[in-house]
């Protein structure tokens, strides 16, 4: 693995645009294609590439295996913890409206914070079940 | 603020919950938040029961958005009656499980037992109280997927292959009910159940909508182990910690049967499914079938928590016996041993489950003599087993009453003489169990162990107490559960 240049290089040339395009998908999944789920997805793959070029080891000591079930947890309470402001502000569950002061910009506010935590909670799903399959026999 | 919000709450504390024990992993904390939730959600039932008490209907609009474009929660009595039997189960296989699941789970995955138990539940609760097709699905999906999760992490090897069955049997149980969920939406641009049982009234000479019944009823006879399909559920429940089996079998069964009465009654109208579909000539053969076969099973079984799961099988055999009467009677007979099946198998699976703690097997032969040494564990089965019988003063007895009144009132005597047929095996099984461990000498290489520790015992015998009060004061259960079957015939 470790004398294969070319795939070293080209992932490493590809892995920043792969993470950048999972931002991209996040951030504009309110008003275009995209949102949470597939960002997250793209975000792990980044990461992945990573494993596949550099060795799992590597990759466990960029994003240690420990971090993700918390991780996987606090996206979930993300979502959530959205729903339960929203229900204390006045609305009923997940109401964005009442999020913010004009209807539309609490819509916004909402579904960016609700799909970070369906990303949040994909990538790191995504990266357990890698690690569990890579790391499998070990 | 709090009170508008029950329905939403009711779901959202364990779906939050389990994650938040998560983050917690093995400690004591997990546990209370777990415990504290369980307790939370029967508080809330009880209080949206009494809130429909009278007959009315409670609607929450998810996120503002105003059904049916929109997921509405719907609680009506028949809800109320259901999340009320689920969460009770929930809040008292929270405390058991404690102890439990030291002895029956790998350390390593006890942090997550907590975690899935929640997920679960949320998931049936959810099921109960969705009007809503798709989210019904979706929250299907949520509970199956951590009940395949929860068998698997029994310490018995088998408990993998048993779970990876169900798995298969399940997502096929799902993916058709998908598929029939599809085909109504195909038909009537609709998912919210009130506003498709209002918009197929004059389609229903289509044959798209016939296959999509076909779908959804079969789909949910997987789930629910209708007899042939049960053919998943004896060794998921066997080989499950026992935690997991006595709280699935007393809810998970019982809340795909909830969503069959739902679509059968509600969402397609008795009219529909009886005078053209003759849903009663496919639930009456089976569900008789399923009694007669499961029982007789049941008696060969050398595992108890085996047996009590074939016993499982024809119990609810009982229920659909009930509900494929399509008469107020049978309804409220099916509806009443809702309550009452969870109640007594939920008894008698905490009490096998007290006894697996200590000699780590619920083998026949390993619990000869047991009851010298595990008294209060071992009345509790018993009284258990009488209730499963249909001895008076217990719940059975009132579950049997009703079903038989029923059949009579039908004219059905076959039927009558199956279900006390039925009710006579049961006596050998319980009585096969009885016999070992109160009549035969303890093997003298077995160990000599103490009676289980009061967290388990406490859990099983206020179960057991529910067992008598609710068969001695039946007024309250089999009033509500008539008046919910009057409301159901009367729905076109």
């Amino acid at each position: 693995m470790s004398q294969d240049i070319i795939l070293k290089v080209s992932a490493k040339l590809l892995i920043p645009f792969i993470l950048l395009f999972a931002l991209y998908v996040q951030f504009h999944g309110d008003d275009g294609p995209g949102g949470g789920f597939q960002a997250g997805v793209i975000f792990a793959t980044g990461i992945i590439l990573y494993a596949l070029a550099n060795g799992t080891e590597r990759a466990m000591r960029l994003i240690p295996p420990g971090v993700l079930r918390p991780l996987s947890a606090l996206g979930v309470l993300l979502y959530g913890g959205v729903g339960l402001v929203s229900m204390a502000l006045g609305g009923e569950f997940l109401n964005y409206e009442v999020l913010a002061h004009d209807a539309a910009h609490g819509q916004h506010v909402g579904i960016l914070l609700i799909e970070a935590g369906v990303g949040l909670t994909v990538a790191s799903v995504m990266l357990m079940i890698f690690y569990n399959f890579a790391t499998r026999g070990d | 603020m709090i009170a508008n919000n029950l329905p939403a709450l009711l779901v959202v504390l364990p779906l939050l919950g389990a994650p938040l024990c998560l983050l917690f992993g093995r400690s004591r904390l997990a546990w209370l938040i777990a415990t504290l939730i369980g307790w939370l959600g029967l508080a809330i039932s009880v209080a949206l029961l009494l809130r429909v008490r009278d007959g009315s209907v409670l609607h929450y609009a998810f996120g503002g958005w105003a059904a049916p474009w929109g997921i509405e929660y719907v609680v009506d009595p028949l809800a109320a009656f259901v999340l009320v039997t689920v969460s009770l189960i929930g809040a008292l296989v929270l405390p058991y499980a404690w102890r439990s699941i030291e002895r029956e789970i790998e350390p390593e995955q006890q942090a997550l037992f907590f975690p899935l138990l929640l997920l679960c539940l949320a998931g049936l609760l959810g099921i109960v109280i969705t009007g809503d097709a798709f989210n019904l699905f979706v929250f299907l999906e949520i509970s199956s997927l951590s009940a395949y999760a929860l068998i698997s992490l029994g310490r018995d090897r088998r408990a993998l292959m048993a779970s990876y069955q169900y798995l298969i049997m399940g997502t096929i149980g799902a993916t058709f009910l998908i598929i029939g969920v599809g085909l109504l939406y195909s038909l009537t641009g609709t998912l919210n159940m009130a506003d498709i049982a209002e918009r197929i009234l004059p389609l229903t000479a289509k044959n798209t909508l016939r296959t999509a019944y076909a779908f959804i009823t079969v789909g949910l006879a997987l789930k629910l182990a209708m007899f042939p399909l049960h053919l998943w559920l004896p060794n998921a429940y066997a080989y499950a910690p026992s935690a997991v089996s006595a709280f699935l079998v007393a809810t998970a069964t019982k809340v795909a049967l909830y969503a069959m009465i739902r679509f059968i009654y509600s969402v397609f109208g008795v009219e529909f499914t009886v005078a053209q579909m003759h849903e009663d000539w496919l639930l009456i053969p089976f569900a008789a079938a399923g009694v007669l076969i499961a029982s007789i099973v049941a008696v060969f079984q050398h595992d108890i928590k085996r047996m009590l799961a074939y016993s499982s099988v024809a119990q609810i055999s009982y229920m659909l016996l009930g509900i494929g009467m399509f008469s107020v009677a049978g309804l409220t007979a099916s509806l009443i041993h809702f309550l009452n099946h969870a109640l007594i198998k939920g008894a008698l699976f905490f009490a096998l489950g007290a006894v697996f703690y200590r000699i780590a097997s619920t083998d026949i032969d390993a619990m000869a003599g047991i009851a010298r040494q595990m008294p209060w564990t071992m009345a509790a089965f018993v009284l258990g087993g009488l209730s499963l019988m249909g001895v008076p003063p217990t719940v059975g007895f009132i579950s049997k009453w009703y079903l038989i009144l029923a059949a009579i009132d039908k004219g059905w005597w076959l039927l009558v003489m199956l279900v006390l047929a039925s009710s006579l095996i049961s006596v050998i099984y319980i009585w096969r169990v009885i016999e070992a461990a109160y009549f035969k000498e303890r093997p003298a290489a077995a160990p000599s162990v103490r009676e289980a520790p009061l967290a388990l015992l406490i859990p099983t015998w206020l179960l057991v107490a529910a067992n008598l009060y609710f068969g001695v004061d039946a007024a309250h259960t089999a009033g509500l559960a008539g008046e919910i079957a009057v409301r159901l015939m009367e729905t076109p």
